[in-house]
């Protein structure tokens, strides 16, 4: 097999930067706060995209162990913000962000 | 596709025998493909996501996105996480997502004066953001490249040092997952509804 074939880590690296961007483009931009939210789970992903890489890398275990831990604080955050979305929407049946500027009810 | 087989061919890499074949294409071609194909399903959603309107549009484009990231964590040899990836993000969390989506009946978002401010200051800080990310990675030295060849992570490995090394933050995280539960039953808890439970026994 030769060498050029193989994809060099630094793609994967600007793959995941890319992706960890595109997040934060979302969370700028985007005005529903359900798609906020997933824009934080796009950029969660670009992260754990790089840390699998290096794992590979350097034939360390323990960085598939960390994206797995983050998997699960991920699926964590999931669930208690969408309830706090669910929260939001009863008290102002609204979900666009510019519309919710009150910490209070 | 047998992932057992194909594991077993891995471990046992010899240097004069082509190692790991799938079709026609030897497996460097192929894994170049399939990270090419993937890559772009993978950009290619989290830009849909961007662009759609609809919150359940972009849901469904967020699921895109992580199961080409599972095809990708599989190339980078690590097993375990492509299928965790799969069940735990493309499963369960974008099952969440979904139902709240149509739980909440959410419409097209509104264009306010907001969004316009965002647009302006977001793009350039996000290309900014990219640009020095970029340079950055560009610029390392000993990066080396990745082929699939050079080791898989089994499950057994990971397991091993799961349960035998970080056995302590394992379990707390069921007790962060525990109380996470916990904190959503109660967030979503409708209050109405004890009230009117009260009602009802008193009335009987």
């Amino acid at each position: 097999m030769s060498l050029h074939q193989d994809v060099p880590l630094a793609w994967y690296l600007l793959l995941s930067a890319a992706l960890f961007s595109l997040g934060v483009t979302g969370f700028l931009i985007k005005r529903n706060l359900i798609t906020v939210f997933m824009s934080i789970e796009v950029m969660l992903n670009g992260v754990n995209l790089s840390f699998v890489a290096f794992a590979h890398q350097w034939h360390a275990v323990k960085g598939q162990i960390f994206v797995f831990f983050v998997m699960m604080v991920a699926a964590a955050e999931a669930a208690v913000g969408l309830a706090i979305i669910i929260a939001v929407f009863r008290a102002r049946a609204t979900l666009a962000v510019d519309r919710i500027d009150l910490m209070k009810l | 596709m047998d992932f057992r087989g194909l594991n077993r061919k891995l471990r046992r890499p010899s240097p004069n025998r082509p190692v790991f074949r799938l079709q026609p294409v030897s497996g460097g071609t192929m894994y170049l493909i399939l990270f090419f194909v993937f890559a772009g399903f993978c950009l290619a959603g989290a830009i849909n996501l961007l662009l759609q309107s609809h919150p359940i549009n972009s849901a469904l484009s967020l699921i895109v996105v992580m199961t080409s990231l599972a095809v990708l964590y599989l190339l980078l040899g690590a097993e375990f996480l492509a299928i965790a990836q799969i069940i735990v993000y493309s499963g369960a969390i974008m099952v969440l997502f979904t139902f709240v989506v149509m739980l909440l009946n959410a419409g097209r978002e509104e264009r306010t004066l907001g969004s316009r401010a965002a647009r302006i200051v977001g793009f350039p800080a996000v290309v900014a953001l990219l640009a020095v990310l970029a340079t950055a990675i560009l610029r390392a030295q000993g990066l080396g490249a990745a082929a699939l060849n050079q080791g898989v992570t089994s499950t057994q490995d990971l397991s091993r040092v799961l349960f035998h090394e970080l056995l302590l933050p394992f379990e707390v995280t069921s007790v962060l997952i525990l109380i996470a539960i916990l904190g959503a039953v109660a967030l979503t808890r409708f209050e109405g509804a004890i009230a009117s439970d009260a009602e009802r026994t008193a009335s009987k």
